[in-house]
């Protein structure tokens, strides 16, 4: 299955936001990820590299991010790990959930979630 | 028997270490002042992510057995990104991971031109900013760009040529004041950013300074005066008329 992971500045937002999309993932490995590492505010490269691998069982990875650096730090995890992965150009919660819903689709590939992942940006809640 | 295997002069590589040390030293010192520059515009973490991140650099290209540049580039930025937890760990350390590449064969104005080079590259790319967001990159073009210039074309020693690249990087921080920040925690302030100093391009103009300290110690120079109103193009009539009085032998 593809895997997901949601980078957050904030390990508890990251944490939350996948115990929301869980609920819709099925079997997804879905990894949060945050924090400056000395539990402050902030993102990690070798942490979110990490989470990659984790998330990882050969089909790919679609990351979820937040703000600025998590951008940054989530490209050059993507670069330092062996497993294919992409970040997704989306919100990070509402991408997150589409993305858990996309991935459970037994056709599903690391383009076409996240594509739906994506689809999240064009959510309109009223 | 030296531990390095590159044929490079080791005094390249510990003067790399020594200006890491420099660069530490100077970010600490100013670590409140730079968390005042991101409190107004950003998430105030600046200084502190900078200032952890450079120590921690310092002390790994320290405990480096005589090592050449390039490795202690690649010590420092990996470091750098492990440490800071922002996004100056891939922009300050990430890009110093590809840009000591240019060293390989030690640090010469020709080498250091293209590590510079390189270095600018890869923070635009990554940050994909560009001159007049209000980012570190309005710092590091003019200075990058006056560098190249004045070693390439103008045939500066390079130590002058540093000067010059210093010289142009604080012109560059003067101008992240009036714009309006387009990348970075800035740029959710929209127009609420105009009239602050950018926190990143501030760090810069250190780092410049202190490489050009450290530049001028490793050569046994005084450092040159630096002066942000000085024209960026040498002045040609002072030279001729320096040039004319050692001709004509006059020793007023």
């Amino acid at each position: 299955m593809v895997g997901l992971v949601v980078v957050s500045h904030s390990e508890r937002a990251a944490e939350g936001i996948v115990e929301i999309a869980a609920e819709m993932a099925g079997d997804t490995r879905i990894e949060p990820v945050g924090g400056d590492g000395q539990g402050g505010i902030g993102t990690v490269p070798d942490a979110i590299r990490e989470a990659v691998d984790a998330a990882d069982d050969d089909e790919g990875v679609v990351v979820l991010v937040d703000l600025g650096s998590a951008v940054m730090n989530a490209d050059v995890a993507i670069e330092l790990s062996d497993a294919e992965a992409v970040i997704a150009d989306a919100p990070v919660l509402e991408g997150a959930v589409n993305a858990a819903v996309a991935a459970t689709d037994p056709s599903a590939t690391l383009d076409s979630v996240r594509e739906q992942a994506e689809a999240a940006r064009g959510m309109e809640k009223l | 028997m030296s531990g390095n295997e590159s044929g490079v002069s080791d005094s390249d590589g510990a003067a790399v270490v020594a200006a890491v040390e420099a660069v530490a030293e100077r970010i600490e010192a100013e670590r409140d002042y730079l968390t005042e520059l991101d409190s107004a515009i950003g998430d105030a973490d600046h200084g502190g992510n900078m200032a952890r991140g450079w120590a921690a650099a310092a002390e790994a290209g320290r405990e480096l057995d005589d090592p050449d540049p390039q490795t202690v580039c690649k010590t420092v930025g990996k470091t750098l990104m492990a440490e800071v937890g922002g996004a100056s760990g891939p922009l300050f350390g990430g890009s110093l991971v590809f840009a000591g590449a240019e060293l390989d064969d030690g640090v010469t104005a020709e080498s250091a031109v293209a590590f510079a080079e390189t270095y600018l590259e890869k923070v635009e790319d990554r940050g994909d900013a560009r001159v007049g967001d209000q980012t570190v990159v309005d710092a590091l073009t003019p200075a990058v760009h006056t560098f190249k210039k004045s070693v390439e074309t103008d045939g500066l020693p390079p130590l002058d040529a540093l000067a010059k690249a210093v010289d142009a990087a604080e012109r560059g921080v003067a101008f992240t004041v009036p714009i309006r920040a387009r990348k970075g925690r800035a740029s959710y302030l929209g127009w609420r950013s105009v009239g602050h100093q950018d926190p990143g391009a501030t760090s810069a103009l250190y780092i410049l300074e202190e490489l050009l300290a450290v530049a001028a110690d490793a050569l046994g120079e005084e450092v040159p005066d630096v002066d942000a109103t000085s024209p960026t193009i040498p002045d040609e009539s002072a030279a001729e008329a320096a040039d004319g009085d050692a001709a004509s032998g006059d020793g007023d």
